[in-house]
């Protein structure tokens, strides 16, 4: 740790972790009404668990893109932050809003905009917050070097937050409200969180393999580039069937199509950076994540996306378990794990120490990974059969869901595997251990120079 | 790559082509606020009723566990075309008299069976509810969804 100010991210990674625990709590909840559908239906009705289950994890990356902004900012424009008070300030405001946004949901009361149910004063809250943030980052950017990362990173941050104000405009006519709702919903994930993730990735790239800079943020604005005029224009993928013109069709099927390549040129960027690189960093766990969040967001977002965006063949998937496959793959390749590799980077020298629990952390990595990859999986064969006896044979939705309790039950298997990893992360994280794994033990391989 | 593609060159085309997108989408945007105002949900006038229904659907966040029009939660049946599958798309009566026998029956209590939770709705907002999902189920969703099973 450089300056003094970034501990404030320290904070902001706490907060995360715990919340991260919540969200995937309720989702080992869902997954076992899924199968044990008569649990707590009265007391915690399955729409009540799914809400805190989304809402918790939108909530904790966005907290760790704050902390992954207040970490690295500094370090890259080589000054303090402005105003540490504010960026503390910030985080109470959103810890309250959180609290008593879930305190409300439990109770009932909340909105019914999917992921946007939180009260307005909470949505008012998170405005508020946005506002110190970006004032707080922008005027230390302002102050120190300039460099692409942070300026890719903010002009995610500007965007995204200026997108909140979409979630304050819900129209009476359903099919315009659900055209507004999506410019929140995929500009975010689809867009502007790209460019967050990306700009983490070159911070990490940077650190932990040595490339040059020129390098890096060469790269960097050419996935982020590819990006954004795939997804822009590839938010037609959600226009289809919501009562908004049939062009959408084939602009939303052939723009949507290319959004793989900003996920396949973020895989690529990694490895070769990697490959590149001379650095030997002592932090292997973060070099895990890194790249494992690259490769799992191409396979979720990118190649699972890439399965049901044209119209032709989501006019049977849409809204089957094939979506809740990719949401979930998605997510977690390209969000969760790339706030894990910031965090697992950070925190070692947030607390000042060397690389600590890094075995445990890799193993949470495998459990994580190969638990949302079997989840997948099952998800994508559920979503399958569903779409045969449901959109073609005409078969009811119930009879159709009873047919598909084996892979739920196998999801449930696959939850567990997950929630075991998220607890080993956050174990390896919080508490420290006497073991630190000292690199380059192995004699050097004939013709290996570095 | 390297000669051609000059950092600051890949900077422009980052900042200038997103420029470029925004544009485009905000136009089609105008156009499909337009279509969707005068064409695909003009069907039915949006009355007050409507609009009291889909407070109520809101209020009680029925899209965290149903889907409409394909979006929301894939844990209980898709509602755009809940009334075409109830055979009472085009009479009020039927529908509000459907919905309202439906709402009183749950939680059905059926041991290994999703349970849909009750809800205290006033015959006023039971109505409006019937009416917004008749409203929805008459928008031109382009011929979705395949089947009336939804």
């Amino acid at each position: 740790m450089k300056y003094q100010s970034q501990k404030v991210a320290y904070a902001y990674f706490l907060v995360a972790m715990g919340l991260f625990g919540i969200q995937v709590l309720g989702g080992l909840l869902a997954g076992w009404v899924y199968v044990w559908p008569n649990t707590l239906s009265e007391l915690l009705p399955f729409n009540i668990i799914r809400m805190i289950h989304t809402n918790a994890l939108i909530v904790w990356l966005l907290l760790g893109f704050f902390g992954a902004a207040y970490f690295l900012v500094p370090e890259e424009a080589e000054c303090e932050i402005w105003s540490v008070k504010l960026a503390y300030l910030q985080l109470i405001i959103l810890v309250v809003g959180t609290l008593g946004a879930v305190g409300g949901y439990l109770v009932g009361i909340h909105g019914g905009r999917e992921f946007l149910e939180q009260p307005l004063w909470v949505k008012f809250g998170i405005l508020v917050a946005a506002v110190i943030f970006l004032l707080n980052i922008s005027m230390t950017v302002l102050a120190g070097r300039k460099t692409a990362i942070t300026g890719v990173l903010l002009t995610g941050l500007w965007l995204l937050s200026l997108l909140w104000i979409f979630a304050f405009i819900n129209p009476d006519n359903l099919s315009l409200d659900k055209m507004y709702w999506w410019f929140v919903i995929h500009l975010w994930v689809e867009g502007t969180w790209e460019l967050v993730m990306a700009a983490i990735l070159a911070f990490l790239m940077l650190k932990l393999t040595g490339v040059d800079r020129e390098v890096v943020e060469k790269w960097l604005y050419v996935i982020v580039a590819t990006a954004l005029f795939s997804g822009i224009l590839g938010t037609g993928h959600h226009f289809y069937w919501i009562g908004l013109p049939a062009y959408w069709q084939w602009t939303g099927s052939i723009f949507s199509a290319f959004e793989v390549v900003p996920f396949f040129a973020m895989m690529s960027f990694a490895f070769i950076m990697v490959w590149k690189g001379r650095r030997n960093h002592p932090n292997k766990a973060a070099l895990l994540w890194a790249l494992g969040s690259a490769t799992v967001a191409f396979f979720g977002a990118g190649v699972w996306g890439f399965l049901h965006t044209f119209h032709g063949v989501n006019f049977y998937t849409h809204g089957t378990q094939i979506t809740a496959a990719h949401g979930h793959l998605a997510f977690y390749g390209a969000y969760v794990a790339m706030n894990l590799a910031i965090i697992t980077y950070a925190m070692p020298l947030l607390r000042g120490r060397a690389p600590y629990n890094q075995v445990l952390n890799m193993v949470s990595f495998w459990l994580m990974t190969g638990g949302m990859a079997f989840m997948t999986f099952v998800l994508t064969f559920a979503g399958t059969i569903q779409t045969h006896m449901q959109r073609i044979v005409g078969d009811y939705y119930m009879d159709v869901q009873d047919q598909l309790a084996l892979f739920y039950m196998m999801r449930l298997g696959a939850g567990v595997c997950v929630a075991l990893g998220a607890v080993l992360f956050i174990y390896s994280q919080v508490v420290v251990r006497r073991e630190i794994i000292t690199p380059n033990t192995m004699p050097k391989a004939e013709g290996e120079t570095a | 790559m390297s000669e051609i593609l000059t950092k600051s060159r890949a900077r422009n085309i980052f900042y200038g082509g997103s420029l470029f997108f925004i544009v485009v989408f905000v136009i089609m945007t105008i156009h499909s606020h337009r279509y969707v105002v005068n064409v695909s949900t003009a069907g039915m006038p949006l009355s007050p009723e409507v609009i009291l229904g889909k407070h109520v659907w809101e209020r009680h966040s029925c899209i965290n566990c149903h889907t409409l029009h394909g979006e929301g939660a894939y844990f209980a049946p898709e509602l755009g075309n809940v009334m075409t599958r109830w055979g009472v798309l085009d009479d009020p009566e039927a529908a509000f008299e459907t919905m309202d026998g439906w709402m009183a029956a749950q939680p059905s209590g059926i041991e290994g069976r999703r349970q849909m939770p009750f809800f205290e709705i006033t015959p006023e907002e039971m109505r409006g509810l019937a009416e917004f999902l008749r409203w929805a189920d008459q928008t031109d969703t382009q011929g979705w969804p395949p089947t009336d099973a939804g």
